[in-house]
């Protein structure tokens, strides 16, 4: 295989019990973008963090060149010429475009930053870029658009040691469509200089107008790979999405009165436009990318970002938008992000639970800590929370149980309408399980829930209705019976 | 409090060196150390520290920190002399001197929610506004008056007298309510609940920006009050007092398991650490040991503290 630029074989990763990658398989050719395709939580950023040294495969066998290539650390992978740009921007906006091009490897003269060999090496790193992506050294970054971010960036991963293979993990994600013009036509020039790009994204029309390759993972297998050129769409999604359609059992709904409608909503940059009706007794889905405007748009509804136009009505009333409000009207959220903002972590499992509805709990002016652990631990029991007891810190739970004290809030408050982000990412099949099952009990039982997921077979199985977000627009709904993994995909991918 | 939650609590330890420390001292000097005469003596000694942590108790709960307070205590001393010497009654006294740190912890607090400055510029700022304010106020004299019977708050009781001094009964008070109010009060559990994650706070609902305010105003109401106990005790109104009171303040709440990024932290664990430096102080100059040797022994044992409260929490 002394042809490949990188060949990889049998790679195999698992944390705690789950299989991250199983048996994955990757050739990218000299000079050319390969694109690594799959769903969220199908394998590619572990992929990717192994290529670039941030983790070590359990078993399986990597060559660069022919050479076998197994980087202890990230600074390993770049002395051997693998640089990676992750997807969140990780420049420093106050300094300029030539310092953060060489920043940590500042070429040094009697301990002083050798401003000219510096310049002259950025000024380098930047030239391979093409000659229409021509930066200003001393600019500061925070006066250039995203896309010229990006190519700092790019330009920061090159510059380091002589580049062989350069992965981008979802450039475009925070891009306008100038802006990604702009891009490619650096990657362009790139791949003219002989580096091999292992380019990860979600929409099929860019990979398709830059990449020569692909490969597709799923569940953390290789699934499919080829040539670009000689294949369609449709293949592509296929085997991104997989045949398992999950089917649940559900109980008998019954849709009843209209207890949350948008019309037109739009946030400050996302969503653009969002109109729905949730009913009582009824689930509905929202499906979409990372970054498409789903959590936008749930966060908007609840008051935490501002909402720009467009009306939010809560049964027939429009009130203000705050949370405070919103816990009032007997609307819940469960938020995506369970460490940093669904949970206190150095609290106990009670006063998480309780926390929106704590004046339940009052009894002559103060709350009652007793009937807060009762109610608590009744909850605990109802979600088989596995823990030691209602006062253990949220912090000392697995992610799954975590959840399900995220979840214990919005029963302990009876909320109504219950807006669900993600609520099974990153969690064990059980408790996903359990979770749905959940779901399904309170939509029986008359609750409203809007359900925002990246894992598709959660939403077709769950949901009565499904709508897709693309690029911050909210498609129309459709009775889950007429979506499929591979239309959700498609029109997800706006393709 | 079951046994169990007092060994798992995060003031057991410093209440352990508090002991340790004083039966340490009470072997040195064994003639003058122990003994409810000394006891009382630390105990009135512990009481402005001890007002002003309670406020700082709260403020570092929410994840904040008030850098103002040994003003807040100066220009209350200020301002009670002052209004003493006008004529106006000692009650009158009292409430014109807590009204005005009060005041601007609350101004404090709206900076800080919303305008969402961070509290250590916005007390850095008030803190030398006090302090200015408090000595043009006294034009950079000490003001005496007559105290109108104020310093029997803080007065010893004569020999043979068995009388708990109020300043010292004054201080067990509020501590009380400020404890049960954060365990048992909704206000205080949502100090707690932003302190821990204030987006958290945010998503369910607690209202952030009054809760600060609120808190803030409240660190500078018991400044207030602990200034009241400094003017009891100099029976001089003295703009340049209490100068760094506010890092012996926040020492003593950080001492009793109080973090610097919030959500911990407890009244008993903030006295006790109050009580902690006291004796420290009191002890060395009983066994005759200088000034310098004291404030090495209060840095060391912050330092210790707070390292040993992150290695049992590994």
């Amino acid at each position: 295989m002394s042809a490949a630029r990188l060949y990889a074989r049998g790679i195999t990763k698992a944390f705690s019990g789950t299989r991250a990658l199983d048996d994955v398989g990757l050739e990218v050719r000299p000079g050319t973008i390969h694109a690594v395709l799959g769903e969220n939580g199908a394998g590619k950023s572990t992929l990717m963090q192994i290529l670039a040294g941030a983790l070590r495969p359990d078993s399986g066998e990597l060559m660069l060149d022919g050479v076998a290539y197994a980087p202890r650390d990230p600074a390993a992978a770049r002395r051997a010429g693998v640089a990676i740009v992750y997807q969140e921007l990780s420049v420093c906006p106050d300094l300029t475009v030539a310092e953060n091009v060489l920043l940590g490897v500042e070429p040094r003269r009697f301990g002083f930053v050798d401003r000219g060999r510096r310049d002259a090496r950025a000024r380098r790193a930047l030239e391979k870029l093409g000659r229409e992506s021509r930066l200003p050294l001393d600019a500061p970054v925070r006066e250039l658009s995203s896309a010229e971010r990006q190519l700092v960036e790019i330009a920061r991963a090159l510059s380091h040691e002589q580049p062989k293979l350069l992965i981008l993990d979802e450039p475009t994600s925070s891009l306008g469509s100038d802006d990604t013009q702009q891009l490619f036509t650096a990657l362009a020039a790139l791949k003219e200089t002989g580096l091999s790009i292992v380019y990860i994204s979600h929409f099929l029309e860019e990979v398709r107008r830059i990449a020569d390759d692909y490969s597709v993972l799923r569940d953390g297998k290789s699934v499919a790979s080829g040539e670009m050129a000689q294949s369609t769409n449709d293949e592509l999604l296929l085997a991104m999405a997989g045949r398992g359609l999950e089917t649940g059992q559900r109980r008998e709904r019954r849709a009843g009165e209209v207890l949350l409608s948008l019309e037109n909503l739009a946030g400050e940059k996302l969503p653009k436009a969002a109109s729905l009706e949730l009913r009582r007794g009824e689930v509905v889905g929202l499906s979409g990318l990372v970054g498409s405007g789903r959590t936008e748009l749930v966060r908007a509804v609840f008051g935490l970002d501002p909402v720009r136009r467009g009306a939010v009505r809560v049964r027939a009333h429009v009130g203000p938008r705050s949370p405070v409000e919103r816990w009032a009207e007997g609307v819940g959220m469960l938020s995506e992000d369970r460490k940093g903002e669904g949970l206190a972590l150095s609290f106990p499992i009670s006063h998480n639970t309780t926390l929106t509805a704590l004046s339940r709990l009052r009894r002559r002016g103060l709350v009652s800590l007793a009937q807060e652990r009762r109610e608590s631990e009744r909850l605990i029991q109802r979600l088989r929370v596995r823990c030691r007891d209602a006062d253990q810190p949220v912090s000392e739970l697995s992610g799954g149980n975590q959840q399900k004290v995220a979840l214990m809030r919005l029963l302990f408050h009876d909320a109504d309408v219950l807006l669900l982000d993600e609520p099974t990412r990153g969690i064990d099949v059980r408790s996903r399980a359990e979770i749905h099952s959940l779901i399904d009990e309170l939509s029986a039982r008359g609750k409203a829930v809007l359900v925002v997921s990246s894992y598709l077979p959660e939403l077709l199985s769950l949901c009565d209705r499904i709508a897709v977000m693309h690029r911050g627009r909210l498609g129309d709904f459709r009775p889950s019976a007429e979506w499929t993994e591979h239309t959700l995909l498609r029109e997800a991918a706006g393709a | 409090m079951t046994p169990r939650a007092v060994l798992r609590s995060s003031w057991f330890a410093p209440l352990l060196a508090l002991l340790a420390c004083y039966a340490l001292f009470s072997g040195l000097a064994p003639d003058t150390f122990p003994g409810a005469t000394n006891l009382w003596t630390m105990a009135r000694q512990t009481v402005v520290v001890a007002i002003a942590a309670v406020g700082m108790t709260y403020v570092i709960l929410l994840g904040g920190i008030d850098l103002s307070v040994g003003s807040g205590v100066a220009i209350t001393t200020v301002v009670v002399a002052a209004s003493l010497r006008q004529g106006i009654g000692p009650a009158g006294a009292m409430a014109l001197g807590v009204l005005l740190p009060a005041l601007v912890g609350a101004a404090t607090g709206g900076l800080v929610a919303r305008l969402r400055i961070t509290p250590f510029i916005v007390t850095l700022g008030t803190m030398s506004l006090l302090r200015g304010a408090a000595k043009g106020l006294a034009d950079e004299q000490k003001i005496d008056a007559d105290p109108h019977g104020l310093d029997t708050l803080m007065s010893a009781p004569l020999p043979g007298e068995f009388r708990l001094p109020p300043g010292v009964a004054i201080a067990v008070l509020v501590a009380t309510l400020a404890a049960i109010a954060l365990r048992y009060s909704v206000f205080g559990r949502h100090v707690t609940a932003i302190g821990s994650n204030e987006q958290t706070a945010r998503l369910c609902g607690v209202p952030v920006s009054r809760v600060k305010i609120a808190v803030y105003a409240l660190s500078g109401l018991l400044a207030g009050l602990a200034g009241i106990m400094e003017y009891a005790t100099l029976t001089v109104g003295d703009p340049t007092d209490s100068i760094g009171l506010e890092l012996e303040v926040i020492a003593a709440v950080v001492i009793g398991g109080g973090s610097l990024s919030g959500g911990q932290g407890s009244i008993v664990g903030a006295l006790i650490g109050a009580l902690l430096m006291t004796v420290i102080k009191t002890g060395c100059t009983h066994i005759g040991l200088p000034n310098w040797v004291q404030e090495i022994l209060t840095g060391a044992i912050i330092v210790v503290a707070v390292a040993l409260d992150r290695v049992r929490k590994r």
